[in-house]
């Protein structure tokens, strides 16, 4: 049954044939991506994520926004939105803001580092299945880019009011954004396979 | 064109490996044994989840669009924003193109999604076999676009973050943002809900019996 897919949009069964590289093998009942032949480089993906965490830092720690009214200077941090936020009343934004952009971004990439890793030195990970499901599960939770364009969209607000300027934090969120993207394209489906090379599952 | 249905094969939603469903007792559920997910033909009750799920969503529908998402005090002026009033706002100021992206992220994409899932689940419902091809279609769509509603909620985190000058100016954030993103969480709970390969017709019955 290794040469069959089916289809998860429609159910239906297809015969695995070979792709060109970089091709893309679509469902010919309704037309939802079945598979890639991009095979899955675990060393591009593991520095991928290292940058990723590293970018993270930087995002986390310098101002997106920084504001200037009749003197006085404001700028803001991600975790200052998301205590303000909580502080005025509205714990549930806050706590959205914090999973979706701090939290699930971050332990999506910490889930990368710690299943690639190993892989790359041919060992299986003991958490591996529970961090795989983990993985699949924060994926659509995530919202780095969304919170980009939020960026872009309050500086456009506060511009006709105030000095506005776009801090490092912003840019550490946009090259995130791009990190992030590439990283999750990956075919998480070809990283069990690729552990069930490596050894019998745990 | 055979389903896996058919065959009587499913694959592993956790990890994609193909099982042949077995003729077990009924009841039996099955698992995969590569990554233990349970192995289904379909999402168990999708229907009435993604009803439960999409009903809830489009009643804050209206709390969200009625309550202010934002509270702006200045020296000259106290103002209450709902998400349409923001748009308005920046269509005044000249930001017409940013007026266009809030515009979509926070009024159509909502509508969108819960008008889609709604005709998706009544024409599954009514086992309609019209336009199964555009249906699956839209069914992707919505759930490539469903997370982008997300963008007023952070809007006014950052604004709120930002903007609080002792004197001059201070926001605060309304109920509205609260029940707006409970709508978009929802929504996103009920497309994962959902069961697109209803669209393409039921199991056979013949299936169907072999499992549970």
């Amino acid at each position: 049954m290794e040469s069959l897919v089916i289809c998860e949009c429609c159910d239906a069964a297809h015969r695995r044939t070979p792709l060109k590289p970089g091709g893309i093998a679509r469902c010919r009942r309704c037309g939802a991506e079945l598979y890639r032949n991009r095979p899955v480089d675990l060393d591009t993906m593991l520095a991928l994520t290292l940058t990723g965490l590293i970018v993270f830092v930087v995002a986390n720690t310098y101002p997106v926004i920084e504001m200037e009214v009749g003197g006085q200077r404001n700028s803001v941090l991600l975790w200052d939105a998301i205590l303000a936020t909580y502080d005025a009343g509205t714990g549930t934004v806050a706590i959205i803001a914090a999973l979706s952009i701090f939290l699930l971004p971050l332990l999506q990439m910490l889930s990368f580092a710690y299943v690639l890793i190993p892989l790359r030195a041919g060992r299986v990970p003991t958490h591996f299945v529970k961090v795989m499901h983990a993985l699949r599960a924060m994926q659509p939770w995530s919202m780095v880019e969304v919170f980009l364009i939020g960026v872009l969209v309050s500086a456009i607000k506060l511009s006709s009011d105030a000095d506005i300027s776009l801090g490092m934090g912003m840019w550490g969120f946009a090259l995130l954004t791009y990190l992030l993207t590439i990283v999750t394209a990956f075919d998480l489906h070809e990283l069990w396979d690729v552990a069930s090379r490596r050894r019998r599952p745990a | 064109m055979r389903t896996g249905a058919e065959l009587g094969l499913v694959s592993c939603p956790g990890c994609g490996l193909i099982y042949r469903v077995a003729g077990g007792e009924d009841g039996q559920r099955m698992y995969c044994c590569r990554c233990g997910a349970g192995l289904h033909l379909r999402k168990p009750d999708t229907l009435a989840r993604t009803w439960a799920l999409l009903i809830a969503a489009a009643l804050l529908y209206l709390p969200a669009n009625v309550m202010p998402i934002m509270f702006t005090a200045t020296l000259f002026e106290q103002r209450a924003d709902t998400i349409l009033g923001g748009v308005a706002a920046l269509w005044r100021d000249g930001a017409w193109d940013i007026a266009i992206v809030v515009f979509v992220a926070s009024v159509v994409v909502p509508i969108l999604k819960i008008g889609v899932l709604a005709y998706l689940l009544i024409s599954v419902q009514r086992g309609t076999t019209l336009r199964q091809r555009e249906r699956s279609h839209l069914f992707r769509i919505i759930e490539f676009v469903g997370h982008w509603s997300m963008l007023d909620v952070f809007v006014v985190a950052l604004l709120v973050g930002l903007v609080h000058f002792r004197t001059f100016a201070d926001v605060q954030p309304g109920p509205g943002a609260v029940a707006f993103a409970a709508v978009v969480v929802l929504t996103m709970l009920a497309s994962m809900s959902f069961d697109p390969r209803l669209i393409w017709g039921r199991v056979p019955r013949t299936v169907r019996d072999r499992q549970a």
